[in-house]
């Protein structure tokens, strides 16, 4: 046998030494590593895209109109509505007993379930329930009949049923499907003239009437009862007062005018178990027959559903209508809220970082700030309630508003305490990220700036703070994000299930900021779970927060834009 | 401008002191200067006197003490933390290191170019007038006369004259080094400091700078801290050697390159250490 050069035979493994691979190790590559990155990566991103189809899937179809099913029940009762979910349930023996044969021989071979659909029957003043769960062993025939309507109405939610007739200016007609259609837009017309009279011109006598009323009670305060100067006040306001009264005489007799004649227009409406119900023509928001309307008809009325959402004030405890105050309050609160918290934490991250002596104090500082980005929220909203509303709100009322009490102004929750609350909450963010935009804006820069002939106060505000713009923009977006999804905080200062007045309207001062508001995340809250029928409530739910995150959205992506022109502005350092 | 050389005693005991003077005089005279970073001294008694209208390069090794020097001139020092100094450096009579120094009236005095270009994140107009507009001037013809003064002083006006109101972040490195240079000559100064100006740049970029100082030398007191031998040949009048803190040789350029007067000096530039 020839031996080889190390002294080993052919084919034989040479002795002590590190046999050399090609391939790297495995745990050399971070083969193994990088998978668990992407793993961890893609559960994120199924999660939020979970999240985000469920809601844009409910949400979006809220809106769309479902046909009516007529449903006749093996007990002989006849029901109506439409389908909204089905499931499966274990039928228990109470029921089951109830049951024929051939029944219990269905669940049973189903191993003791059986399928069950959520019909949404509506007519609530009629049944005293918005919804339905159906067995399927207890239907026998599902159809679903051309005639069948659904009407909306301003009261009592959804009506589902036939239209038996109409009364067009007090004279009695078969039902004409294209003449009410005409008459009830006419109808809606005077529905909002009235609404208009009360709200507006009545709202502005009774905003004057108030008016004169504290300027008596002012007079009485400053120059005592009794007093000449009082007594002259007390004359012009009372005469004042007397030409209000008129007006409002007047605008009452109007709106009863109108509500006369709208009285002569009438529909007559008939459930599906023949009880009628007679109702006035504007009093109807919408109708039309589920199960006879084409494509196009289902897509304006799927758009008008929209309109309404976004254009509109909420009615029945807000499971209908729209949310126009909602977004208001919302929009107007978190841009406060951004006005509020960007001066005071950029001006107090530019301390930490630049002027503060680093040291144990400017630590313990930003420990302290950092962990405030810990604390409850709602242990804000408490703070924000007992400082801003009732202790710095209180004292506004004493000096400014004294007049008024014990009725408080500012001395209660409003727009401007939870903008201040939440500013205060988020106010850790920006901070944050104010130093670290601070930070990583480059030695040479000041330097360089110094070099000029710069004083520290120039080179801050000329270089520095222009190149830590965008990091102070990113902690803003991220402030606003945290903010405008915050709703336990709001609940103790000024957010409310239905706001009597926006805040603002063209009184004078025209803002008022100590009125209290609607907020989206609150009214999902409050539609989902204080209403009086959590399933009615259900598909709203879906919509605003569909709206919510929308608006989020749209606020952060206004945002980003602003951030990345100004990052292109300054492009950055491509040396 | 310059006078025939002079070769002198050694003024301060550790300093071969050999350099062509200026008639121009003295620009900045340093006496006696030492300093330390907390308890480590970085510069040793260093006396050295600063040409007017010259170019004066600082060489040494990598933490000789060139750049401190440099730096000390227009107090950029003061802004590290437990840094001590001792004796004086003087800008014509003025004292810069004395009882009630207008610092930020005293940098107006000089123009610095750093060794990373470091313009500002605002305009190409923006950054060449920005010493004035900190002098808190305004006045729309004195600072586009400025501008277009400074950019032509730096070789750059042809190429940015079209679009001075984009950002000077978006220039090549060279362009961002010479519009740096603009921006310290802006306010007028007596003297320009600079720190390693090309060491961040290619050989054209170098070129064009080295060929700047050599047109901006007639206005202007140039110190010149650098790596680069051959760069310190080429644009200086006058060299200073210096090693671990200390100032060891300081003279006429020609002498330093060609038979320098130290063992030491003669060691370095050949490169048999450093």
């Amino acid at each position: 046998m020839a031996s080889t050069d190390n002294g080993t035979l052919p084919g034989q493994k040479p002795r002590g030494r590190v046999v050399r691979r090609f391939t790297a190790d495995l745990s050399a590559t971070g083969e193994p590593a990088l998978w668990a990155l992407g793993g961890a990566l893609a559960i994120g991103v199924i999660l939020i895209s979970g999240f985000l189809f469920l809601i844009a899937w409910n949400g979006f179809a809220t809106f769309w109109p479902k046909p009516i099913a007529k449903v006749e029940l093996l007990s002989g009762t006849t029901i109506a509505g439409e389908p909204t979910r089905a499931g499966e349930y274990r039928v228990g023996q109470d029921i089951l007993a109830l049951l024929s044969p051939s029944q219990k021989a269905g669940i049973e071979q189903n191993l003791g379930f059986a399928n069950r659909v959520l019909y949404k029957t509506a007519n609530f003043d009629l049944y005293g329930d918005d919804f339905r769960w159906v067995s399927e062993f207890e239907a026998a025939k599902v159809e679903y009949p051309k005639d069948l309507f659904l009407l909306e109405r301003q009261q009592w939610g959804a009506f589902v049923g036939r239209i038996k007739g109409m009364t067009i200016r007090g004279e009695q007609l078969p039902f004409d499907y294209q003449l009410l259609q005409k008459e009830q837009s006419e109808a809606r017309k005077r529905f909002a003239e009235i609404r208009k009279l009360e709200r507006k011109d009545i709202g502005a006598v009774n905003y004057y009437l108030d008016q004169e009323r504290l300027k008596i009670r002012k007079a009485i305060l400053k120059h005592g009862e009794g007093s000449q100067e009082a007594q002259r006040i007390a004359k012009a306001a009372e005469a004042k007062i007397a030409q209000l009264q008129a007006q409002f005489t007047e605008l009452q007799k109007r709106i009863n005018d109108i509500r006369t004649q709208d009285r002569q227009y009438r529909v007559l409406l008939e459930e599906i178990g023949s009880r009628t119900l007679d109702t006035e023509l504007s009093q109807i928001v919408r109708f039309y027959p589920a199960n006879d309307i084409s494509f196009f008809n289902k897509l304006g009325i799927y758009l008008s559903r929209w309109v309404e959402f976004l254009t509109t004030e909420p009615r029945e405890a807000n499971t209908q209508g729209g949310v126009l105050p909602a977004i208001f309050g919302t929009v107007g609160m978190t841009l406060m809220m951004v006005i509020f918290v960007a001066p005071f934490g950029v001006i107090t991250a530019l301390y930490l970082r630049e002027y503060a002596k680093q040291g144990r104090l400017t630590s313990i500082v930003r420990i302290s700030v950092n962990n405030l980005a810990g604390v409850p929220s709602i242990v804000y909203g408490v703070f924000g309630l007992g400082f801003f509303a009732y202790i710095v709100g209180g004292g506004i009322d004493g000096l400014f508003f004294p007049e008024r009490l014990p009725n408080p102004t500012f001395g209660t929750g409003g727009i401007l305490w939870a903008s201040l609350t939440l500013a205060l909450l988020t106010v850790p963010v920006v901070i944050v990220a104010t130093e670290e935009a601070l930070s990583a804006v480059p030695r040479s820069m000041r330097e360089g700036s110094l070099a000029c002939g710069a004083s520290k106060w120039q080179t801050i505000y000329y270089v520095i703070l222009p190149k830590a713009f965008p990091g102070i923009m990113t902690g803003l977006i991220l402030a606003m994000a945290r903010g405008a999804g915050e709703v336990a905080p709001l609940m103790l200062v000024g957010v409310v299930k239905l706001a009597p007045a926006l805040p603002f309207d063209g009184f004078f001062p025209f803002i008022h900021l100590e009125r209290s508001f609607m907020h989206l995340g609150f009214h999902i809250f409050d539609v989902g779970f204080q209403s009086r029928n959590s399933e009615a409530g259900k598909p709203m739910v879906f919509v605003t927060t569909l709206l919510l995150l929308g608006l989020i959205v749209a606020m952060q992506s206004g945002a980003i834009h602003i951030r990345n022109r100004l990052k292109r502005k300054y492009a950055s350092d491509n040396f | 401008m310059s006078t025939e050389t002079i070769d002198r005693p050694v003024t301060a005991e550790n300093t071969c002191y050999h350099i062509k003077e200026s008639n121009q005089g003295t620009s900045l005279d340093i006496k006696d200067f030492n300093l330390w970073y907390g308890n480590a001294q970085a510069l040793f008694d260093i006396n050295m006197s600063i040409q007017k209208g010259m170019v004066t390069a600082l060489i040494g090794p990598s933490g000789c003490g060139k750049s401190t020097l440099l730096r000390s001139i227009n107090r950029m020092n003061d802004l590290i933390d437990d840094l001590r100094i001792d004796g004086q450096i003087k800008v014509g009579d003025y004292g810069i290191y004395g009882p009630g120094v207008d610092v930020i009236a005293l940098r107006k005095r000089m123009g610095m170019v750093f060794q990373k270009p470091n313009p500002f994140a605002m305009s190409i107009y923006e950054n060449v007038i920005y010493p004035l507009r900190v002098d808190g001037i305004s006045k729309k013809s004195i600072l586009d006369e400025t501008a277009e003064r400074s950019l032509r002083a730096a070789a750059l006006w042809d190429e940015v004259k079209d679009r001075l109101d984009e950002s000077a972040l978006g220039m090549s490195g060279g362009q961002q080094q010479r519009l740096c240079i603009a921006r310290g000559i802006a306010s007028d100064p007596e003297v320009l400091l600079m720190d390693e100006p090309c060491s961040a740049l290619d050989p054209i970029a170098t070129a064009k700078i080295e060929d700047l100082i050599h047109q901006l030398r007639e206005q202007y007191t140039i110190v010149i801290v650098t790596h680069n031998m051959q760069q310190a040949a080429r644009v200086s009048d006058n060299v200073g050697f210096m090693y671990l803190g200390k100032l060891i040789e300081y003279g006429e350029t020609g002498v330093i390159f060609v038979n320098p007067k130290l063992q030491q000096t003669s060691d370095y530039i050949t490169g048999r250490f450093g």
